[in-house]
């Protein structure tokens, strides 16, 4: 099985003293394309492959980089932005990028950049990912070393500077938009789309907003081609994904699969299966803002349409386990309170839905739940919709909130009927 | 002249920093967050007087410069301890117990969530997913992250800190 994006990752993960493979690394790639091969071919080739964005979103790369008005039309500034603010709870793959694969992840940047004739680029990653901001520091001093950065590179007169910007927590950083104003130090709040950023982005100049992992992919896809990408992924999948597993397995972590695996096989073979004594209830598929997949799902193949006809996204790809002995109810309660908290505040449904939310299921948890809760929190999901807020957050957040309370209505109903949570 | 009055709590070096920083960005007010990090990390937390002097040198009003410190969750506005332990609170540690940690560390601080015991060494708050679910429980203590934490072993982590065994600036 190949695994092109972790192929330099230490076999064991507890010695994080040492950065892996980092002075070896010779932007093969990045010397073999720049100033020689044709922006636009090289565009066909990254649409073709069928990349798709690895953030969350599952958005065409191709496509969304077509968006992206040429040099010739927009001259000036432009952008080039990869998203590390990684933050989504559960979520744990681009640490393992930053601070594993930073050489793979800088070469990915210079191809895209290359490709995109962008010739600013700020990594925006996250204040607590310490180990990561420092990998990253480092890296850029040995591909400005090798060559890679600067002025004039490699004799193309293709421009690049890559500028790590720590962020200071937030999640609705992660959000493209929120993320452009941060940057530009306003307060993080979405912006209105359109304009789309690749049109008006940061300082109103063209820019592109990527997740680390699918920059990642880049150097690979250009090496070897679309075709060898499309051929890594099963079940209607393309290319390979880091997935993720926490909760109460044998063996939690992250694991670069074929895009197309199943969920079951990404549990029950990679990651050793359930610890003795817990059984499996449903699992949330890639992060907090997925809808719950039930354990009669399980053979659902890990691709964006699959997931999506089991009612559900694939969102980032890591899986969070629901087992036998975790109430529901609390699981839930959990997920909400984090999204109440990391609301903006700037639009009104979010701000004042969430918290409300959030306090009618620690009410049920503590065993205080009324018989009308169930109801209100079914209109509130509806208030809280797709639609009725500014971004995705707080639909985002209603998708556990809606499939479990149909997948966990019993165990609602027994919260509210006993005055206690059965788990206690 | 109360430029130059606000300008005085600020060190010449650290005046010196931020206008570096903000030479860097095409426009100074992208200066804000690396701005307040970099003032909170040799003084631990944004008091008004900071907060004023680095809204001067940035050339932005106070109250935007606060909006800004008050909406992130690692800029601090109040005095912290020594040592800002940020215990993650999302599913997975969650669901991995990190509820029993918190107890440990406020039994052993005698403090509650958001606040620092009486010898000033420590501050307990909470933080979103920390991205190190497969080792759940985590928590960050200053730069220093651990995972897999149990309860057994929260005293002698804070006595690490407590004893500056470990690198003791705040994030």
């Amino acid at each position: 099985m190949q695994h092109p994006l972790t192929m330099h990752c230490r076999p064991v993960l507890s010695d994080l003293s040492q950065p892996v493979g980092c002075d070896s690394y010779r932007f093969e790639v990045a010397r073999q394309i720049i100033g020689k091969v044709d922006r636009n071919y090289l565009l066909d080739v990254v649409e073709q492959s069928g990349l798709a964005g690895c953030g969350g979103g599952s958005f065409p790369t191709g496509r969304k980089w077509r968006l992206y008005p040429p040099q010739s039309e927009r001259p000036g500034p432009r952008y080039f932005i990869i998203n590390a603010d990684e933050m989504e709870p559960g979520t744990f793959k681009d640490r393992l990028l930053l601070e594993d694969e930073t050489s793979l992840l800088i070469e990915g940047i210079i191809l895209s950049a290359y490709i995109l004739d962008a010739n600013e680029c700020y990594v925006f990653v996250r204040g607590e990912y310490q180990l990561a901001i420092e990998r990253l520091m480092a890296g850029i001093e040995q591909a400005k070393m090798a060559g890679l950065l600067g002025t004039d590179i490699l004799g193309s007169k293709f421009c690049l500077d890559i500028h790590v910007h720590r962020g200071a927590g937030r999640y609705i950083c992660g959000e493209e938009t929120a993320l452009l104003n941060s940057l530009e130090g306003r307060r993080p709040v979405p912006r209105a789309k359109p304009p789309y950023p690749q049109v008006s982005g940061l300082w109103g100049a063209p820019t592109i907003v990527n997740n680390v992992e699918t920059v990642a992919n880049i150097p690979n896809i250009i090496k070897n081609g679309a075709q060898w990408y499309r051929s890594l992924g099963r079940n209607g999948g393309v290319g390979t994904k880091i997935f993720g597993v926490s909760g109460r397995v044998m063996r939690p972590g992250t694991y670069e699969l074929p895009m197309g695996t199943t969920m079951r096989e990404l549990i029950e073979d990679h990651a050793g299966g359930m610890r003795s004594g817990y059984r499996l209830r449903a699992v949330l598929p890639g992060g907090a803002s997925t809808a719950f997949l039930s354990a009669e799902q399980l053979d659902t193949p890990m691709t964006p349409a699959a997931m999506m006809k089991s009612g559900t996204r694939l969102g980032t790809g890591t899986a969070i386990i629901l087992d036998d002995q975790t109430c529901p109810v609390g699981f839930i309660a959990n997920l909400q309170r984090f999204f109440a908290r990391e609301s903006c505040g700037f639009c009104t449904p979010c701000r004042d839905g969430l918290p409300w939310v959030s306090q009618i299921l620690d009410r049920i948890e503590a065993g205080k739940g009324r018989a009308e809760d169930l109801d209100r929190l079914s209109d509130l999901q509806n208030t809280l919709a797709a639609g009725n807020t500014f971004c995705a957050l707080a639909p985002g957040a209603m998708a556990s909130l809606q499939s479990g309370l149909s997948l966990f209505r019993d165990d609602f109903v027994r919260h509210i009927e006993q005055g206690a949570c059965p788990w206690k | 002249m109360s430029i130059d009055k606000n300008l005085l709590h600020l060190t010449e070096a650290e005046q010196r920093e931020i206008q570096e920083i903000v030479a860097s960005y095409p426009h100074p007010k992208a200066a804000s967050l690396d701005a307040l990090l970099l003032i909170q990390a040799k003084r631990r937390y944004i008091s008004d007087d900071m907060l004023a002097a680095i809204a001067t040198l940035i050339g932005i009003s106070v109250a935007e410069l606060d909006e800004l410190a008050t909406f992130y969750n690692l800029i601090y506005r109040k005095p912290v301890g020594q040592n800002v332990i940020l215990l993650c609170d999302s599913i997975s540690c969650w669901i991995m117990g990190r509820d029993a940690i918190e107890c440990a560390i406020k039994q052993q601080l005698q403090i509650e969530v958001g606040e620092t015991d009486r010898e000033g060494q420590f501050t307990l708050l909470p933080i979103v997913c920390l991205g190190h679910c497969d080792h759940a429980p985590a928590m960050l203590i200053n730069k220093q992250l651990y995972g897999d934490v149990t309860q057994d072993e929260v005293k002698s982590l804070l006595e690490r800190h407590k004893h500056g065994e470990t690198e003791c600036s705040t994030p």
